[in-house]
């Protein structure tokens, strides 16, 4: 596919009809197709055209809204009291501002994976050519982009042919946030159905994003053996001048390899990053390291360590400047939407930058040229690395006790705290040189610096408990192994029958950020139980470094004791956040490729195939951002639930299925025409789980799909059942609920089983060939 | 600390607060004035204790004397079932509220709707989204919180309280119903 716009210009023509000059034409585009397959009947799908799809989730998984603010502030008419039944001035309810907000985050998300797609492409083409062809796994990967075939219709081949599936998304997300305004979208469901189109369009661009990198820049093609790197704080050498990058678009940070590589420097000076940038530069070089997620930010500045530091965009901390000029380390500033308020010296000469920095004068800078920020950053390592020696902001163990002593006690560090903890007892017993209370809680701390700024004494907590917690952060020594990128063809091939079969109890996507309730260590645990038991865990952005920060009984990390195969007992590290996009790729290719439903353009077959047969789940145990939560919605849109931690519920609401209630569960049997019952699964679509053990358990539940076989049925079954009884106590109340008929019982507890059946009155039900769309039962008469 | 402040000080909700249980003979007139209640336990529970003793048995004690009917999250399962308590669900916070603002719902034995809901030992921003749901889209159910500090989207609630004189209203609801 290539779609070219033509332009010409005639400068001057005369005829008998008329005179022209300076006559300027353009005759849109022309597209060359190479793609045999047949169109499907939603291309490029505007954001009513699934709304039928849409609703028919949304009759199953009802929002439970929980308002965060009961007020509507958005236009001059308010503040508006929504409260209960009222009225807003526009006319608006509750359960339509609810939704609208959500339709707001959704699409600042798709907006910001979007923008950074526009950037990273443009960047790419400028570099490597608009003709370069996407190769993301060579023969491997034969169905290279398969969001942007289901979604546009259209099969890229080059760098260039990703352009228009660009404009395409920057239109609909336009589209979707004129929705929001005032006096448009009354009705919550169709404010949801716009969600869910702008969590599709996200997807789109975060793969697009992805098969640009991987493309263009020699990321890992699908490589299950992808390199090991190394992860924490502990990792990075000290000694030497140290880099810091923090963002999410990578090309800086790559011009930085590529100049310290060109000029034979590698081996002088580290390069670390933080957030999803470090995930990619280590898809560009694994000698690059990992420092930790988004919430390592406060401390790794504060340490000193970095000796500059190089932002980008996306989940960069706004005050990082200032936390840059405690330690006296220069900040380059390297993208348009985070300038930060620094001159722009994009156009000024690399030495002349370079001596501003050195002189200590300048505290950052903005510089929009990547390759000018590679040699940049590298030489004012090199020029201040020496003065600053390692210059930090962390209280010794005596000013750290002098800091406790100056503690109230008011307790209004623990209520700005977003985890509740326990600070202010904390600080008590550092008063008298007792660190084990802030030493404890390093480990939940999610690095926000509320704490500090609620402190009236000034306080600076957070650095108080990294300094208390010394020994823990030099011992930060994991390694994660890099993103490898799109799951090969073969791949999908070899698991699509068990998946769909069931004898491969699901997939688990630990993705997102790192909002945890109870830090790092929960994910890891998540995913090596889930790994054990033979589930496909896939991991990215902040969680698949989490996922790495903790060793096993026998001292390996995650990425060490399992492979990086898509495989029963894999643990896929698939990359940053833009590589979520092959997550959801990968379902949409057991649908495609082993399934061989059509994919062009065909959205509602596919995913009502992934909705009723692949047993995936998405856990965002730390959501926190608006890419998130369009993240997650582009997962609800295929059908796929997403599990999120306690903080979830601030995304305002819930999509919750009703188990007792069997009119919602009827599905078309393909084979007959006639609507039978499918059973509660998956039960919910959007659902915060209060704890680990509560999560667990629920992503067991939630990966049963009415397709699946006894066998396979058997096999989820038993481990939601194990599940339950270890973590929460006996045998689950709803079993009944899911077992359809006697071979679905597991053999290992079959006794159990079949007293909880004959208490609930229970009977055999036929097992369906399911889908929500009755055109696909006229589709299959003929079969 | 202000009493009825929101213990998380940037959540704050809208013009319709909590009231304030300032005794415990104002907990147990709305027990007692309840048709049907129920009880919505978390897992915090586990980490107070009510004048020596765990903050669970003060629950389970409660429930028994008032007959309310307790549903426990996954990780708090365990806990009661070691104290020989069977809970009348597990059920997720979310699950269960949810279903609190179905006004058809029947309850968890079919009988009838709810119309007085206890939440206790949620982590504070997850039973303060919860509530406000609830003070939202369930008309029909009074809410009321265990917990020591101030929740403003429910009905009822005690004000940032110390521990101390948190248990002894806890101590003082229990053995009011008791007489």
């Amino acid at each position: 596919m290539s779609r070219k716009s033509v332009n010409f210009t005639i400068k001057e023509i005369n005829s008998d009809l008329a005179q022209f000059r300076d006559l300027n034409i353009t005759i849109g585009s022309i597209t060359r197709e190479r793609w045999e397959e047949p169109m499907g009947p939603t291309p490029y799908p505007s954001l009513t055209t699934l709304r039928s799809w849409d609703q028919r989730l949304l009759s199953r998984y009802k929002p439970f809204y929980m308002p965060f603010c009961d007020l509507c502030c958005l236009c001059t008419y308010g503040k508006c009291d929504l409260t209960g039944t009222k009225k807003g001035a526009c006319g608006i309810s509750m359960p339509a501002q609810q939704s609208r907000t959500v339709l707001i985050a959704a699409c600042i998300g798709a907006a910001t994976h979007i923008s950074h797609s526009r950037d990273l492409l443009n960047h790419v083409i400028a570099t490597s050519g608009r003709d370069c062809p996407i190769n993301v796994g060579g023969t491997s990967v034969e169905v290279e982009a398969p969001i942007t075939r289901l979604v546009c219709g259209v099969k890229p081949e080059t760098l260039g042919d990703l352009e228009p599936v660009l404009d395409y998304c920057e239109n609909q997300v336009t589209q979707l946030l004129a929705v929001t305004h005032t006096g448009q979208e009354g009705n919550h469901l169709d404010f949801e159905s716009k969600v869910f189109h702008a969590g599709m369009i996200d997807h789109v661009g975060m793969e697009v994003a992805d098969i640009a990198q991987v493309s263009a820049l020699g990321f890992p093609k699908a490589d299950p053996e992808s390199p090991l790197c190394e992860l924490g704080l502990g990792t990075v050498d000290t000694k030497k001048p140290v880099i810091l990058v923090i963002g999410h678009n990578v090309p800086p940070a790559t011009e930085i390899i590529d100049y310290l590589k060109e000029n034979n420097l590698f081996s002088d000076i580290e390069v670390t990053g933080i957030c999803c940038t470090a995930l990619d530069i280590t898809r560009y070089s694994p000698r690059a390291k990992i420092v930790g997620p988004i919430s390592w930010q406060l401390r790794y500045i504060r340490s000193g360590v970095p000796d500059v530091i190089v932002i980008d965009e996306q989940c960069v901390r706004t005050d990082t400047l200032t936390e840059a000029a405690k330690i006296h380390a220069p900040l380059i500033a390297t993208s348009e939407k985070n300038c930060l308020g620094l001159p722009d010296m994009t156009d000024d000469t690399a030495e002349a930058i370079v001596a501003a920095f050195a002189s200590g004068n300048v505290p950052g800078a903005l510089i929009l040229d990547p390759e000018k920020v590679g040699e940049v950053a590298v030489r004012v390592a090199q020029a201040v690395a020496p003065k600053r020696k390692k210059h930090g902001n962390l209280p010794t163990k005596h000013q750290l006790a002098e800091w406790a002593k100056k503690c109230t006690q008011c307790m209004l560090c623990r209520r700005a705290c977003p985890n509740d903890l326990p600070l202010a007892q904390a600080i008590r017993l550092a008063v008298s040189g007792n660190l084990t209370g802030l030493d404890e809680l390093y480990d939940d701390c999610l690095g926000c610096g509320r704490c500090e700024s609620a402190c009236k004494q000034k306080i600076p907590i957070h650095s108080l408990i990294v300094a208390a917690a010394d020994k823990k952060t030099k011992e930060e020594t994991y390694c994660l192994r890099s993103g490898r990128g799109p799951i090969q063809d073969l791949e999908i091939r070899k698991v699509g029958g068990p998946i769909v079969l069931g004898e491969i109890p699901g997939i688990v996507a630990f993705v997102g950020c790192a909002h945890y309730p109870k830090g790092s260590r929960e994910v890891a645990e998540m995913c090596m139980e889930f790994a054990r038991r033979r589930y496909i865990v896939c991991t990215s952005g902040c969680s698949a470094m989490s996922a790495g920060m903790y060793r096993d009984e026998e001292g390996k990390t995650a990425y060490e004791r399992y492979s990086g195969a898509f495989e029963a007992g894999g643990i896929v590290n698939v990359g940053s956040c833009v590589a979520n996009s092959h997550i959801a790729g990968a379902a949409i290719k057991i649908a495609s490729i082993f399934a061989k439903r059509p994919l062009r353009g065909n959205y509602e077959e596919i995913a009502d195939y992934v909705y009723n047969r692949v047993g995936a789940v998405g856990v965002a145990w730390g959501a926190m951002s608006q890419k998130a939560a369009a993240i997650a919605a582009g997962f609800w849109r295929l059908g796929i639930p997403v599990v999120v931690g306690p903080h979830g519920t601030k995304y305002r609401r819930m999509l919750l299925g009703r188990a007792d209630k069997d009119a919602d569960w009827f599905v078309y049997d393909a084979r007959t025409g006639e609507k039978v019952y499918g059973g509660p699964v998956p039960e919910h679509l959007f659902f915060a789980a209060e704890t680990k053990e509560e999560a667990m358990v629920m992503v067991a539940k939630l990966t049963m799909r009415p397709n699946d076989t006894s066998r396979g049925r058997a096999n989820k079954l038993a481990n939601y059942i194990d599940l339950h009884k270890r973590l929460v106590g006996g045998i689950p109340q709803d079993v009944y609920r899911l077992v359809r008929t006697h071979a679905d019982i597991p053999l290992t507890m079959k006794d159990e089983i079949l007293l909880h059946l004959s208490e609930h009155d229970w009977k055999e039900s036929p097992i369906p060939d399911p889908t929500l769309l009755p055109r696909l039962v006229h589709q299959r008469k003929g079969d | 600390m202000p009493m009825t402040d929101s213990w998380q000080t940037a959540e704050i909700p809208g013009p319709k607060k909590a009231s304030l249980i300032i005794k415990p003979d104002i907990a147990d007139a709305l027990i007692s004035r309840a048709k049907r209640p129920i009880m919505v336990v978390g897992h915090g529970i586990i980490e107070y204790e009510v004048e020596g003793k765990p903050l669970i048995d003060c629950l389970i004690a409660l429930s028994r004397k008032a007959k309310i009917p307790i549903v426990v999250s996954a990780s708090t399962n365990k806990e009661f079932l070691s104290r020989e308590f069977e809970p009348a669900a597990i059920m997720s916070a979310v699950e269960i509220s949810s279903r609190l603002t179905d006004p058809e719902w029947k309850g968890l034995d079919g009988k009838e709707s709810y119309d007085l809901a206890i939440f206790v030992g949620l982590p504070y921003s997850m039973e303060w989204t919860i509530l406000s749901g609830l003070k939202h889209f369930a008309p029909g159910v009074k809410t009321m919180t265990f917990d020591c500090v101030y929740h403003p989207n429910a009905s009822w609630s005690f004000p940032n309280s110390t521990i101390k004189d948190w248990a002894a209203n806890l101590k003082g609801i229990v053995q009011n119903l008791e007489d």
